[in-house]
């Protein structure tokens, strides 16, 4: 029962998403270290909706989640940021069309 | 060992993916960042120190709402009542929760948690020094709520705004559990009250032991707390220690008033003038003693989180097994 032995054989992480009520997405709420994916479950429940936090959970390991590059001015947003016309107040439409 | 959750990335400044951008820049960045009020998360470029002095907040805090749930914990079996034992109950498995959020923030930034624990369990990571004192009767099970609990609610409402992405957010979920815990404790001390003198006599020896011990929860005064001002321009730490000391006494002074005890403090008194109450001096040379270890219960509290981690290690090693066992089954069977 060395101390350095409990670091070695760590449990995974998880990422925890829970979706608060019908009708709205799952959202992440943290994580949490579990053996396998019913024990993260059962600890996710326990952690995140001691409260009726929410209807259904998701947990996966966080090494199988892939993530855009960190930098937030990074190129790979660059694509969306040059087409105003995507956006319904790109087009002028006089005042009197009624429900447009 | 770096951690790659979704939303972590334990890259420190030296990260190859710097490419393009010069570490000025980034810095830049951050600054403007935080001075727009905006958050930093995970992924995000942060300077060395941000990320070193939040680890070690937050690991702090992390400990202190896990050792936290041994002086309570210890009146679980002998509550006087099964209402008061599944409040209890209930809020001391808050407490194991407000730790695990923390930890899971902490993660974020690339610390490790098993490394974290192991850091408590040694010593070389601290915890608050309240949880260094007895619990002697079940009269301190209501009064840690409202003066523990309470001090807890005033040091982290401000850190729901905290320029740290997880952490704050970490923050909002544990408030809202807090007043639950604040309030318990109170009722319980409201109904101690109105019951026979002796109890009463209870509440108010509870209220004379906790009081001090409260007021040294916020941190050495602010002449004394040389790393404040570096925290409060990250937004880590949004008020001084002082102040959130302040605003402690303010808040329980009435409380006190109608829960029909008295403060142990002969210089607490209403100052019109600056609409604040004045208030004595704790003293500071029993904080330094408690926080070097030398408080009544820090051996009994350290030795009975490192038992719980020894003898749980054959559950945490059998689950490990069971799962090793289930995958490879699950791949044989694929196969
Ligand atoms: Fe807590
Ligand atoms: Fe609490």
């Amino acid at each position: 029962m060395s101390s350095t032995e409990g670091v070695k054989d760590e449990w995974p992480l998880y990422e925890v998403f829970v979706r608060g009520k019908r009708g709205l997405n799952h959202v992440h709420v943290g994580s949490l270290h579990a053996a396998d994916d019913r024990m993260a479950l059962t600890h996710a429940r326990d952690l995140y909706t001691r409260r009726n936090e929410g209807v259904s959970i998701w947990v996966v390991r966080s090494d199988h989640i892939a993530a855009s590059t960190r930098d937030e001015k990074d190129p790979f947003f660059a694509p969306s940021a040059d087409k105003v016309y995507r956006h319904p107040t790109f087009y002028d439409i006089p005042d009197d069309v009624p429900h447009i | 060992m770096t951690k790659t959750d979704s939303a972590s990335s334990a890259a420190g400044s030296t990260d190859p993916r710097l490419d393009g951008h010069d570490e000025q820049d980034l810095e830049q960045h951050f600054d403007a960042t935080i001075a727009r009020d905006q958050r930093i998360e995970p992924r995000d470029w942060m300077p060395d120190g941000y990320r070193k002095t939040l680890i070690r907040q937050i690991a702090q805090h992390a400990h202190s709402e896990i050792i936290g749930m041994q002086p309570e914990g210890e009146w679980i079996t002998r509550a006087p009542s099964l209402r008061r034992k599944a409040i209890l109950f209930a809020k001391v498995q808050d407490e194991a929760g407000h730790g695990l959020y923390l930890y899971s923030a902490a993660e974020t930034l690339g610390a490790d948690r098993a490394d974290l624990t192991q850091r408590l369990i040694e010593g070389r990571q601290k915890y608050s020094s309240i949880f260094n004192y007895p619990t002697l009767s079940f009269a301190d099970v209501g009064v840690i709520g409202w003066f523990v609990d309470g001090a807890a609610i005033c040091n982290q409402v401000p850190l729901c705004r905290s320029s740290y992405g997880p952490y704050a957010r970490a923050m909002v979920r544990i408030c809202k559990e807090e007043s639950f815990h604040q309030r318990q404790g109170y009722e319980l001390l409201m109904t101690m009250m109105r019951g026979t003198d002796a109890q009463r006599e209870m509440v108010q020896d509870a209220v004379d032991r906790w009081w001090w011990p409260s007021l040294m929860m916020f941190g050495p005064p602010d002449d004394a707390s040389p790393n404040s001002a570096q925290s409060m321009a990250w937004k880590i730490k949004r008020h001084s220690n002082d102040e959130l000391r302040r605003r402690f006494v303010d808040m329980t002074v009435p409380q006190a008033e109608k829960l029909g005890v008295t403060l142990p403090d002969p210089e607490l008194r209403w100052n019109a003038e600056r609409g604040h109450h004045d208030f004595g001096t704790p003293d500071w040379s029993e904080l330094q003693r408690v926080i070097k270890g030398d408080g009544p219960c820090n051996a009994q509290r350290m030795e009975r989180r490192r038992s719980a981690h020894e003898e749980g290690a054959w559950v945490r090693e059998a689950a490990s097994a069971y799962a090793a066992k289930q995958s490879r089954r699950a791949r044989e069977g694929a196969a």
